[in-house]
């Protein structure tokens, strides 16, 4: 274990050596990243603009703070995905298709481990403290708020990161169960394409998916068969409490044992999924 | 075209992210109705869009931007300037941008004969959204104008930011920019009609709203009588006016240019 984690420093300190190599290069993806949430921001403050009682949802509670609280939470975990497993899922397909795996399963370590943290881009945490920043500040303008005001206890600020980290266990899951496939697919250059179209649908509220035929088929095969829909909503609830007024939902607990079976076994069925492509990898070349 | 299921699985991915919109417009407008009309039809308005109104631009936005979207234009004008590979176009007979535009033209062909598929699939499976019907032979004929127009506005401008690069080798900051101003500005992500007050000079002032908007509301019957024809000769305006921009910094541009290397 210790050795994990000195291997795992190492990584950190080389990407961060690295990207900052390169400063003017970083600040200006440092400055990419945060414009692009500041637009996301700004759509939907022009969303909610358009009316007094616009949420997200019919009685859903989605209105215009508790949502960006929403919001910065997608960004945190967004920021982790991205700064984390981003490079490495797409390195893992590239070491697949050049062959250069066979160095990795020579290495006296854990390959799933190896091929999951060598590289970190550092510049994608600036979205992560523009995420804090959000959270904190909408969290601040409902605790004050006149009607109604939230109330928050530690325990709460506890839970929330917790439920945070068990959502990112989903999503390095999904994502590295996305990669791993490139070993049968020989080449996975969509993976960023297919990984933005799946991860869109974590971006809002479960509410707005809970109508319809399609929105039910939708809602299920995102909660249940790739679970991605827990990882934003379980923790943003816990911290904006868009129910407080009529007393939460009954189901809010069943959410959180939700999250945390499908993070336990997401978890267990990417490393067999990993475990798999590894035992159909043929070496390329040479 | 050799990976033609591929294709047609990625023009269909590319509407997946407008299922979510669309989900997430609905539950928006619910909370729009009068307590009396929970059920059936959404009958709010923003803006000027009920929700149907907004899943039909949506979808018209997507077209014209499939035309007017030029992916990789600038930066390829840009890195030719760089490294050189514009010399090529300096000893052979042809104009280069003429040569990049008949290249564009033939290329969003193809792209159009391929991916007709996947939009009739959606187009149809929204059908019920189009409330106001076809509309009329003449609105349509402008739609159609409208919309190559847009396509040649999108070269252009584009083609002028890549030529920037003979006077500033690096333009990523302008494209950023760019994309920045084309988000809010040209109605892809929402109807312009929703922006605050004050923007509306600087969507009349600038040309991108004719990149997104201004087909899809035509279409939509949301511009008409004289501000039809007015927008029109608005864009014709502006197409000229980036085509003798163009012009005038591709003879600059080749006059200050000097190849290094090769």
């Amino acid at each position: 274990m210790k050795t994990y984690i000195q291997v795992f420093l190492t990584f950190a300190r080389n990407s961060l050596v690295r990207d900052l190599s390169f400063r003017t290069n970083f600040l200006l993806q440092c400055v990419t990243s945060i414009s692009w949430a500041i637009m996301n921001w700004a759509f939907f403050k022009i969303i909610f603009a358009q009316g007094k009682n616009i949420a997200i949802g019919k009685g859903t509670g989605w209105t215009e703070n508790e949502f960006f609280i929403f919001l910065g939470t997608v960004w945190i975990i967004n920021a982790i995905v991205q700064t984390f497993f981003m490079p490495n899922a797409q390195e893992f397909s590239e070491l697949i298709r050049t062959g250069n795996l066979d160095f990795a399963l020579l290495k006296p370590i854990d390959t799933q481990f190896l091929v999951s943290f060598p590289r970190m881009n550092w510049a994608s945490l600036a979205n992560f403290f523009l995420g804090v920043v959000v959270v904190a500040f909408y969290a601040n303008v409902l605790t004050h708020e006149a009607v109604n005001p939230l109330s928050l206890s530690v325990l709460q600020v506890f839970l929330y990161v917790v439920f945070i980290g068990a959502g990112v266990v989903i999503m390095y899951s999904v994502m590295i169960s996305l990669a791993a496939t490139s070993v049968w697919l020989g080449r996975n250059q969509n993976l960023y394409m297919i990984w933005f179209y799946l991860t869109n649908f974590y971006r809002y509220p479960m509410e707005i998916y809970q109508r319809g035929v399609i929105g039910w088929g939708l809602w299920g095969f995102f909660s249940f068969v790739v679970p991605v829909l827990v990882v934003a909503n379980v923790p943003a609830r816990t911290l904006a409490q868009p129910l407080r007024e009529s007393g939460g939902n009954r189901w809010e607990n069943w959410l959180i044992l939700l999250l945390f079976t499908m993070a336990l076994v997401s978890l267990l069925v990417s490393r067999r999924v990993f475990r798999w492509a590894l035992s159909s990898y043929r070496s390329a070349s040479s | 075209m050799v990976y033609r299921g591929d294709f047609i699985i990625g023009v269909m991915m590319r509407f997946l992210p407008f299922a979510t919109q669309v989900f997430m417009y609905w539950a928006i407008f619910e909370t729009l109705q009068t307590n009396g009309q929970s059920e059936g039809r959404l009958t709010g308005e923003i803006g000027g869009f009920t929700f149907y109104d907004l899943i039909a631009y949506l979808l018209l936005v997507t077209v014209t931007r499939a035309f007017s979207s030029m992916p990789g234009l600038t930066s390829g004008i840009s890195n030719s300037v760089r490294n050189g590979e514009v010399k090529k176009y300096l000893i052979q007979p042809i104009d280069m941008v003429g040569f990049m535009l008949i290249q564009r033209v033939a290329h969003k062909l193809v792209y159009y004969v391929m991916a007709f598929l996947p939009f009739a699939f959606w187009f149809f499976l929204f059908r019920d959204c189009f409330t106001n019907g076809t509309p009329g032979v003449e609105v349509f004929a402008t739609y159609l104008l409208s919309l190559v127009l847009s396509f040649l506005l999108g070269f252009f401008l584009e083609t002028c930011m890549g030529l920037i690069s003979f006077w500033y080798l690096e333009v990523s900051s302008l494209t950023f920019i760019y994309m920045l101003f084309n988000f809010f500005l040209s109605g892809h992500m929402f109807p312009l009609t929703w922006l605050p007050g004050g923007f509306e000079w600087a969507v009349q002032a600038l040309p991108f709203q004719y990149l997104a908007y201004f087909p899809a509301a035509v279409f939509l019957g949301k511009i008409t009588g004289a501000a039809l024809y007015w927008g029109v000769a608005v864009q014709i305006a502006w197409v000229l006016f980036f085509f003798l921009l163009s012009r005038l910094l591709w003879h600059r541009g080749v006059k200050r240019y000097s190849g290094f290397g090769g």
